[in-house]
């Protein structure tokens, strides 16, 4: 008997949809569903250590936590991070990209292995790292030099700023590499007659940086700009190691799981949760329209799923030989 | 570049950074050689500080005599790269020898008791096994489930793509906390709560976007007439999948379950709320959980000990796969 006598009966439009099918189920029940009972239960009191007090209260949970100075302290937390990791992390990505290009052909293969192994690194390690690296006794006399020309006793982690800048350090540690080969594949992908022509036109180095790297990139910049700007947004981890919310650096993420695990807060949590939900939507939402807003061309304004074809295509082409 | 070594025949040390490769500069070499001896030196001993200055200037300058200003520049860039992405792995190396390290690079001793120590500790071990279990099914499951999807979006008439692949999208942007709670009440009402399986559901959820995007990028690529001349062979389209696509796409798949095993080995929310014990407890959940409440009370040694024998897996995987890896990360260019 063939396992696979059903499959092979199906014409194309029915397998499409049968193969289909396991992970929308599966986005539904892990994904789709979690987030709808999260909005459930942010309108009602429920700890799970009480559980005969529940009831529903309409908004308060949400009254309750957006008069709270605590997670209005998490929410600047969150977003200097944000802005501080993804700006450092482009920079720092950029200039990566850009030696990386130049320089290419000399032991490529130490340089890609070298640029991957940030980002194979686990989170929570790379947080170990750089705490211990950032505190006078584990660290390394260099950096202990330098931090201490900006924090009190050379101390990063003991301070508001300096401990979100130590984060922003570990995060750019892990993710600039990352940004820098995405990059580094748009930057091969750029017809360097461009750069022929602009040199017979007598361009700078800068002008033409400026007029044919950046534009180029700009495709790859974003779809990368907009994922890192969201995992910034619900960063975690980083946070749970390096600072353990101390000297008001929680996120968001780490208020809201402070009440559903530790506290089993699940009203109050969940609405943190919806909050975080939404903050990533708004981001989302004002990337979206950066990505929509100057389509390249005249061409009409394409679907949301072409744009993001578009965005990925000098990539993939690139990479197809 | 011919031009100066011509005219630079004439020239004396007018305009130093500008000489030829070619020709001798023992006093570039010299410099180059003993800025580099400084600068060794006093990175492992710990000389003064304000000796950095010169040894600095001493390399720059030599380098730049010596090899020309463009390639010195590249040469610095792609070392201090090189260095830069290696630093803090190797000084968990470093520390996992000799904790209270003091800005000293190098260890007072170089043993590798440590590492015993966390091989003898039966948690961590579990934690090992536990982290291989929930990455090595999440990556098989995403695969299969994933990739169905993947060659159906990516080349079968599926209706309603659009919406299809926007909820992929979606689900690729949600904040995991804002799904843990429902979950974690889920899996202890019915079982799931500090078990295994209770861990690859939601990984295997949060790999399906990635493997989807990274695999349907690679099935695109085929090209079509192969469907056109299994079909004129009289196979049906799940048999034009099986047999002729899926082989063809193999890299493809290889690729994502990489960067599916990797991130999912990197999962921290959901292993440090829904599992409580050694039963479930993944790598990074119990790395964290040494923490204790100050700094100079954790075992940094034992840790950072445990730290690199987590991560030799993982570089190794760079080593061999680097190629594929970069391939899948740009193709994909989705998510880190």
């Amino acid at each position: 008997m063939n396992p696979f006598a059903y499959l092979n009966k199906l014409d194309e439009r029915r397998l499409g949809l049968v193969m289909v099918v396991p992970a929308l189920v599966l986005m539904a029940i892990v994904a789709a569903y979690p987030v709808l009972k999260a909005i459930w239960l942010s309108l009602h009191r429920y700890n799970v250590k009480v559980p005969d007090d529940y009831a529903f209260i309409g908004l308060e949970n949400y009254t309750r936590i957006l008069s709270s100075e605590t997670w209005w302290t998490a929410v600047m937390t969150t977003l200097s991070f944000g802005v501080l990791s993804v700006g450092f992390e482009f920079a720092l990505g950029l200039v990566m990209a850009l030696v990386m290009n130049k320089g290419l052909g000399s032991a490529t293969g130490l340089v890609r292995v070298a640029v991957l192994v940030p980002w194979a690194t686990i989170t929570i390690v790379t947080a170990l790292a750089w705490k211990w690296i950032f505190t006078p006794t584990f660290t390394f006399d260099l950096v202990n030099r330098i931090t201490g020309l900006f924090a009190e006793e050379s101390c990063m982690l003991c301070g508001h700023w300096t401990s979100i800048f130590a984060m922003v350090f570990a995060d750019m540690w892990k993710t600039a590499p990352f940004i820098a080969l995405l990059l580094l594949a748009g930057l091969q992908s750029i017809d360097q007659e461009m750069y022929e022509a602009a040199d017979v036109d007598g361009a700078s180095t800068m002008t033409k940086f400026l007029k044919i790297t950046l534009p180029s990139l700009r495709p790859a910049i974003l779809v990368a700009l907009l994922f890192r700007s969201l995992d910034a947004m619900r960063m975690f981890d980083l946070a749970y190691v390096m600072t353990q919310g101390a000297n008001d650096t929680a996120t968001v993420s780490m208020v809201a799981y402070d009440f559903l695990i530790k506290r089993l807060d699940m009203g109050v949590g969940s609405a943190m949760s919806v909050l975080v939900f939404l903050m990533v939507l708004i981001v989302a939402f004002i990337f979206v329209k950066v990505l929509g807003a100057a389509p390249e061309g005249t061409d009409p304004k394409p679907s949301r799923r072409e744009r993001k074809l578009a965005a990925s295509q000098p990539l993939t082409v690139e990479m197809a030989h | 570049m011919s031009a100066t070594t011509a005219g630079s025949y004439q020239m004396p040390s007018a305009a130093p950074a500008l000489l030829p490769e070619e020709q001798a500069d023992p006093i570039g070499k010299g410099l180059l050689i003993g800025g580099g001896i400084l600068g060794v030196a006093s990175i492992l001993f710990g000389f003064p500080g304000i000796l950095a200055l010169v040894w600095m200037t001493m390399i720059l300058v030599g380098s730049i005599r010596t090899f020309g200003r463009s390639a010195a520049i590249t040469g610095w860039g792609i070392s201090a790269l090189v260095l830069y992405c290696l630093f803090p792995f190797l000084w968990l190396v470093r520390l996992s020898m000799d904790p209270a390290a003091n800005g000293k690079v190098l260890p007072s001793t170089f043993s590798l008791a440590n590492y015993g120590a966390v091989l003898d500790n039966d948690e961590f071990v579990r934690a090992f096994f536990n982290s291989i279990i929930v990455a090595g099914s999440a990556t098989a499951i995403a695969m299969l489930i994933g990739g169905a999807a993947a060659y159906a979006l990516g080349r079968l008439p599926v209706p309603g793509k659009q919406y299809i692949m926007f909820a992929v999208l979606a689900v690729a942007m949600f904040p995991g906390i804002s799904i843990v709670g429902p979950i974690f009440e889920l899996w202890r009402t019915i079982g799931l709560f500090d078990t295994k399986t209770g861990l690859v559901l939601p990984n295997v959820t949060f790999a399906l976007p990635m493997s989807i995007w990274i695999m349907s990028s690679f099935f695109r690529e085929l090209p079509r007439d192969l469907e056109h001349a299994a079909y004129m062979d009289g196979a049906t389209p799940f048999q034009a999948f099986r047999k002729v696509m899926l082989p063809l796409a193999a890299p493809g798949v290889f690729t994502s379950a990489i960067l599916v095993f990797i991130n999912t080995w990197n999962e921290f929310l959901m292993a440090v709320s829904l599992s409580a014990t050694s039963n479930s407890i993944t790598i990074p959940a119990a790395i964290s959980f040494f923490q204790g409440e100050n700094t100079l009370e954790i075992p940094v040694g034992p840790i950072s000990a445990a730290s690199v024998m987590v991560m030799l897996p993982l570089v190794a995987m760079v080593l061999v796969f680097q190629r594929r890896i970069v391939a899948g990360l740009t193709a994909g260019g989705v998510k880190g």
